[in-house]
């Protein structure tokens, strides 16, 4: 289940045809709008798994209840057939419908409204193209009063601000094209923003991590603990482009976004991203001095460390690249929030493959091998050996941890 | 420690079900598992040993496991530094090895006719171990008996090593397998359970590998391939952890 | 009633080392191919994680890796005349099983043959005179040359990243490595391992005594390696828990890391798995194959139709199924007729302990590594004069010691007894001062006539059918070379301080509960001319010019070195026959 921090949008399937207009012929554009639903990473939530693409269906996981997202193939009757392309780029920019009904947050057009008018065509011209199919999905599934869609304009009043994207003259080319991509098409934030309680993005934390589907989707500033500050741009870009670097391995929800979206990015528009991402500034943050190794949990999480960790990720913490992730240094071990290292240990994980690093290696589950205690010890370990720095894990985060992700597929 | 391992068959987006597309005879579909698209994965996936604790026995009576204990504690005896085989655990290894596959001989070739023949050809029997340990271990206890009018567990350190002499040069008279026999399958699962890794319930406290000097279920020696003649400094692991792995104090 | 599937280009039986290269081969050149495999699917971090693999009771002795002789076996016997009996559980080698296959389980020891082996018969007639050869011998010319095959062991090489130092590059002897070995286009993708302090001190006596000791060609990697695929591997940390075993963190060279990720991504291939091959299937004229029929862990059968039929599995069933089958004509030892069983080899292994000082000798011997080992070559294949001898083959020897595993590792001084306190005693003082190789002496085992394979008529499968038989002993020719090589072997391990040497020669009658190694040689061999050979140099059957039969079965004898360097470029060698010259026309590649 694909799990975005708020809703998807309802696109209701019935109407009188008043189709798009553009000339099937138009290739060039066609081609742009394949890839900037590429960019979008449109098929992630519009594929359902082992589904036809963009035929809608996939279950969305949101804090207030599960939705469905839509199908936006040409069918008439139950896809975006019948719509004009007017009707797209409201959706896409101001989070309307149709009929001007409010949509979901979910659907991500609090960042799609940076997109520019002649994008949002082209992605409606490719999405003429693709096969209709027959689907009819009723994307809200929220319980009440989630289900309300009112609300939603009181929302947007308080969270979301339209207008499109307003290049920086100051900044070069690169970095504008990034900026546009990561605030707009890409919706980096929707995964990496932190959200306050009504789901909208927290701005002033932009891109600074949160946590969601059971994964900590890490700080992705230029912070130099927290962050991306010890990537350069080529490693951020080859990390989109392949799923692992010299440093880390992708997996889970951002494995699926190498695996769909970034995969097939081309690599200007990779080292944009990158480029933007290196300009954000970190925040200063507690935590920065390391838990001392003679506290009893480090010196237990040593001892776990050197009998169950180094075989792979080598005794000093480096690991081998491409292959098994540096714990020594990096966002991934350093956040605040220690979801994705809990979890990683307890379940295991698979790293994405890709063309360009086919290998996928997996991490093997030590649930069945570690108690809560040990499993909070190595995690408090590698989150502060060798010159990293955070929080402690204890065994009750491990034991909520646990029994959180039992539930989940 | 939880044991959430098992492997969980043919999951995971690569690995799906074959439905064939014809009539089946008897109405169920055939399946196999196909892998396709990318490598087969899934949360907790593994296959990890099942831990043995203590506790009843799973084969043998209370008076069979007595036995045992007897005769393993001859067999690799206690000193100073180590414990015997009985501290070692190695009656309960055997125990649940003899309740396991091991014990059924559920992975040998079992189909008849049984028929003797070389000793180049090996074992031949139908006998499965469970079987040998039990006409084996009565035999050796109507032998007791008959001559000392009590079980071997109450017999002298030196008279059980008397017997486990008459298993060992075959002179024992023993009703079912030979003496010899016996006495091979008895020493060889008596050091498998003193040297296998203790979550089988053997080798417990690892004793069996601190006394050689064995560092047990490590994977990592990078940093002594090169330290040539030089005491390997680690104690042992075992796939359960080791006490380091507990000690908070 | 057997379930028809859709038609296949390409039918894979066994995705082992072989099943995997050709896979990969073929759907590279667009083609279909499904891999049919009677074993489970198997991967590193789910099969055998670092954190439970380590585990010598369930893998080492109760061979949890390997085929279970319940679901299939064969029988054994010594001599034509004997009643073979079933081998009820796993002796002298063991048969992998599931995806990856023997690879999974091997040391990843990876050898180049001598060019002479490849011309064996034609080398010693020349040599030594046709009389020089042991009675009743079957030995014969491969059909190919070490040239022919050098870019293919290449190829194999790059793909594991084996380690290794080159002894003679493109001509030119070169310090360090293997003087004998014939000339290599190119060094190993990746340097030798290191090696612990008995492999460094059996190299050191070994040169005292005027051998060119090297270090043995290795697929445990001793660094990170990128394969020509893109496969990343990872250093190899010498665990001493390899062979019998499955390799927790990507250091070894096996299909899992070498080939099966980039294979499961290509839309034209899908692997099978828990299904098993019971027949290959022919046309009426019996002279092509329509495909294969494999029954599924429901017990369903299904015909799987297919234009290529690539016979991938393990030595034993490679050849139970032809005879199955129906192809070609069984052995027949007496009359000397049929190809389908003949030239069926092992290995002739033996070794000698040495017990060392502990006050001085420690060599925590698990410290290790399933290729580790420094080794000689001089008294291999025809690397000497036989001559004075009496006997032809060889083998390499070294101190290759794999593991400190307890279990297999205490041995103890002779005339210790077997229990009690002077048995724990022994075994705590010498546990960490012994050098106690398994193989020491990796010695070749020539073909004869009365070794062979055929069918059983007593003993029956699961399916009912016949279980194959193994009629195998040694003969006088390798017990002599045994005596011989072990003894120069015990004079190294002598030479390197030991106060007390146990010499191990093989000794006859083979024996079945015996472990020597688990290269099974022959039974449908390849060679020049359909009249003594079932395979043409492509492994491409005479009879049925769309089946190919991968691995060692075709090897016509085998010689002192591990066999899947070997096994490897045949399959890549015959992986480039099919892609250049037979998909372009289909038939036999080579005329009988």
């Amino acid at each position: 289940m694909r799990t975005l921090a708020l809703f998807i949008c309802l696109l209701l399937g019935t109407g009188v045809a008043h189709a798009g207009s553009t000339d099937e012929q138009d290739f060039d554009l066609i081609s742009r709008g394949r890839y900037l639903t590429v960019l979008g990473d449109c098929a992630a939530c519009h594929t359902a798994r082992g589904g036809q693409p963009f035929g809608g269906g996939r279950p969305i996981e949101t804090p207030f209840g599960t939705m469905l997202s839509a199908n936006i193939t040409p069918d008439y009757a139950t896809g975006i057939g019948a719509w004009s392309d007017e009707d797209f780029i409201n959706t896409l920019q101001k989070g309307r419908g149709r009929f001007g009904q409010h949509i979901y947050p979910a659907m991500p057009y609090t960042y799609y409204r940076h997109v520019s008018r002649d994008d949002a065509k082209a992605i409606r011209a490719y999405l003429a193209t693709v096969p209709a199919v027959g689907n009819s999905v009723e994307t809200n599934q929220l319980p009440f009063p989630f289900s309300i869609r009112a609300s939603l304009g009181a929302w947007n009043l308080l969270f979301f601000s339209k207008g499109a994207f307003q290049p920086d003259l100051g900044r070069s080319a690169d970095w504008n094209r990034g900026a546009y991509l990561v605030t707009g098409l890409g919706h980096c934030g929707m995964c990496h923003t932190p959200k306050n309680m009504l789901g909208a993005d927290d701005t002033e934390k932009a891109l600074q991590g949160y946590k969601l589907q059971g994964w900590f989707a890490p700080n992705i500033t230029n912070d130099a603990r927290r962050g991306l500050g010890s990537w350069t741009v080529d490693d951020i870009a080859a990390y989109l482009a392949a799923g692992h670097n010299r440093f880390a391995a992708a997996s889970g929800p951002m494995a699926e976004e190498v695996s769909v979206s970034s995969s097939n990015m081309s690599h200007d528009d990779l080292r944009a991203i990158a480029t933007y991402l290196k300009s954000v500034p970190g925040q200063g943050h507690e935590h920065d001095a390391p838990i001392a190794s003679t506290e009893p949990a480090m010196r237990t999480g040593a001892a776990i460390y050197a009998d169950a960790c180094s075989a792979c990720h080598t005794p000093d913490g480096a690991g081998v690249p491409g292959l098994f992730p540096t714990l020594n240094g990096g966002a991934s071990m350093q956040s605040e929030d220690p979801t994705s290292v809990i979890r990683v240990i307890l379940r295991g994980a698979r790293s994405v493959a890709t063309a360009g690093a086919p290998t996928g290696p997996a991490m093997p589950s030590f649930a069945w091998q570690m108690n809560d205690a040990q499993v909070a010890a190595v995690a408090t370990f590698v989150r502060n050996a060798w010159g990293n720095a955070a929080p402690i894990v204890t065994p009750a985060d491990v034991k909520e941890a646990r029994r959180h992700l039992a539930r989940r597929p | 420690m939880g044991r959430l391992g098992r492997r969980k068959l043919l999951a995971g987006t690569a690995v799906s079900l074959i439905f064939g597309t014809g009539c089946w005879l008897d109405g169920t579909p055939a399946r196999a598992a196909i892998v396709q698209g990318s490598l087969p994965w899934q949360p907790y996936a593994g296959d990890p040993p099942a831990g043995i604790g203590p506790g009843q026995w799973h084969f043998f009576s209370a008076e069979e496991g007595a036995m045992v204990e007897a005769l393993v504690d001859r067999l690799i005896p206690p000193d100073a530094d180590t414990p015997g085989g009985k501290d070692a655990g190695c009656a309960v290894f055997i125990d649940r090895q003899l309740a396991g596959p091991y014990g059924r001989s559920s992975r040998s070739y079992m189909r008849p006719p049984f028929r003797d023949g070389t000793e180049s050809q090996g074992p031949q029997s139908p006998l499965t171990p469970a079987d040998r340990y039990r006409m084996s271990l009565a035999a050796l206890d109507a032998h007791c008996q008959a001559a000392f009018g009590r079980g071997l567990p109450a017999l002298s350190p030196d008279a059980q090593d008397k017997l486990i002499h008459g298993l060992e040069n075959n002179s024992l008279p023993m009703q079912g397998p030979s003496a010899r026999a016996f006495f091979e399958l008895l020493l060889k699962d008596t050091r498998y359970g003193f040297f296998a890794d203790p979550i089988y319930g053997g080798n417990r406290g690892m004793a069996a590998w601190r006394m050689i000097g064995f560092p047990g279920a490590r994977y990592d020696y990078r940093d002594w391939i090169d330290r040539h003649n030089e005491r390997y400094p680690l104690p042992p692991l075992g796939i359960a952890g080791r006490p380091a792995w507990s000690d908070r104090e | 009633m057997a379930q028809k599937l859709p038609h296949r280009d390409v039918v894979v039986i066994g995705l082992g080392w072989t099943g995997s290269i050709l896979a990969e081969a073929l759907t590279s050149e667009g083609l279909d191919v499904v891999a049919v495999e009677r074993g489970p699917w198997r991967d590193t971090a789910t099969d055998f994680p670092p954190s439970y693999a380590p585990d010598e009771l369930r893998y080492r002795i109760y061979h949890e890796l390997f085929l279970q002789p319940a679901q299939a076996t064969l029988t054994f016997r010594n001599k034509i005349g004997q009643e073979a009996l079933p081998v009820r559980s796993w002796g002298a080698f063991m048969l992998g099983n599931g995806a990856g296959g023997a690879g999974v389980h091997w040391n990843a020891e990876t050898w180049r043959f001598l060019p002479s082996d490849f011309e064996l018969r034609s080398h010693l007639v020349q040599r030594y005179g046709a009389g020089f050869l042991p009675p009743d011998t079957a030995i014969q010319d491969w059909g190919i040359t070490y040239a022919e095959l050098e870019p293919y062991y290449d190829r194999f090489e790059y793909l594991c990243g084996t380690s290794g130092t080159a002894g003679n590059l493109r001509g030119t002897i070169q310090p360090g490595g293997n003087p004998f070995e014939g000339p290599r286009s190119r060094p190993y993708p990746t340097p030798a391992l290191k090696q612990g302090f008995s492999h460094k001190l059996f190299a050191k006596a070994a040169a005292e005594l005027g051998y060119k000791p090297f270090p043995q060609p290795a697929g445990n990697l001793s660094q990170a390696y990128t394969n020509p695929h893109g496969l990343q591997m990872g250093p190899c940390t010498y665990c001493g828990f390899c062979e019998w075993f499955g390799c927790g963190n990507y250091a070894k060279a096996s299909p899992q890391t070498t080939l099966l990720p980039i294979l499961v991504r290509r839309p034209n291939f899908e692997a099978r798995t828990n299904c098993e091959v019971t027949r290959i299937n022919l046309s009426r004229d019996r002279k092509r194959a329509t495909g294969v029929t494999y029954v599924d862990s429901s017990g369903q059968e299904h015909d799987q139709p297919a234009d290529l039929v690539l016979l991938c599995g393990f030595q034993t069933w490679n050849v139970q199924l032809l005879l199955l089958s129906g192809i070609g004509q069984p052995y027949d030892p007496v009359a000397g007729t049929g190809q389908i069983g003949r030239n069926f080899t092992h290995q002739t292994v033996s070794t000698a302990t040495g017990f060392f000082d502990r006050a001085k000798y420690n060599f925590n011997p698990f410290v290790a590594a399933g290729a580790i080992g420094m080794c000689i070559d001089e008294w291999n294949g025809d690397n000497f004069d036989h001559g004075p001898y009496g006997f032809i083959g060889g083998g390499y020897m070294g101190q290759v010691q794999t593991n400190g595993r307890p279990i297999e590792k205490t041995p103890v001084p002779p005339g210790t007894p077997e229990w009690g306190h002077g048995w724990k005693q022994a075994v705590r003082d010498n546990y960490l001062s012994t050098v106690h190789t398994g193989t020491g002496v990796h010695g070749s085992f020539s073909s004869y006539r009365d070794v062979y394979m055929d069918l059983d008529p007593t003993w029956k499968d699961r399916f009912g059918r016949p279980l194959l038989r193994a009629t195998i002993d040694f003969h006088d020719n390798e017990l002599k070379m045994s005596a011989f090589l072990t003894e120069k072997y015990a004079a190294i391990i002598r030479a390197m301080g030991a106060n007390q040497v146990v010499s191990e020669p093989r000794k006859g009658p083979y024996d079945i509960t015996k472990y020597q190694t688990s290269h099974l040689c022959g039974g449908a061999i390849m060679g020049t001319s359909p009249a003594d050979s079932a395979l043409n140099k492509y492994l491409q059957s005479w009879n049925v010019p769309n089946l190919f039969v991968q691995g060692a079965t075709a090897f016509p004898q085998n010689a002192g070195y591990n066999p899947t360097g070997t096994v490897g470029a045949l399959a890549y060698m015959s992986a480039d026959a099919i892609r250049s010259q037979y998909l372009k026309k289909p038939g036999p590649l080579v005329q009988a």
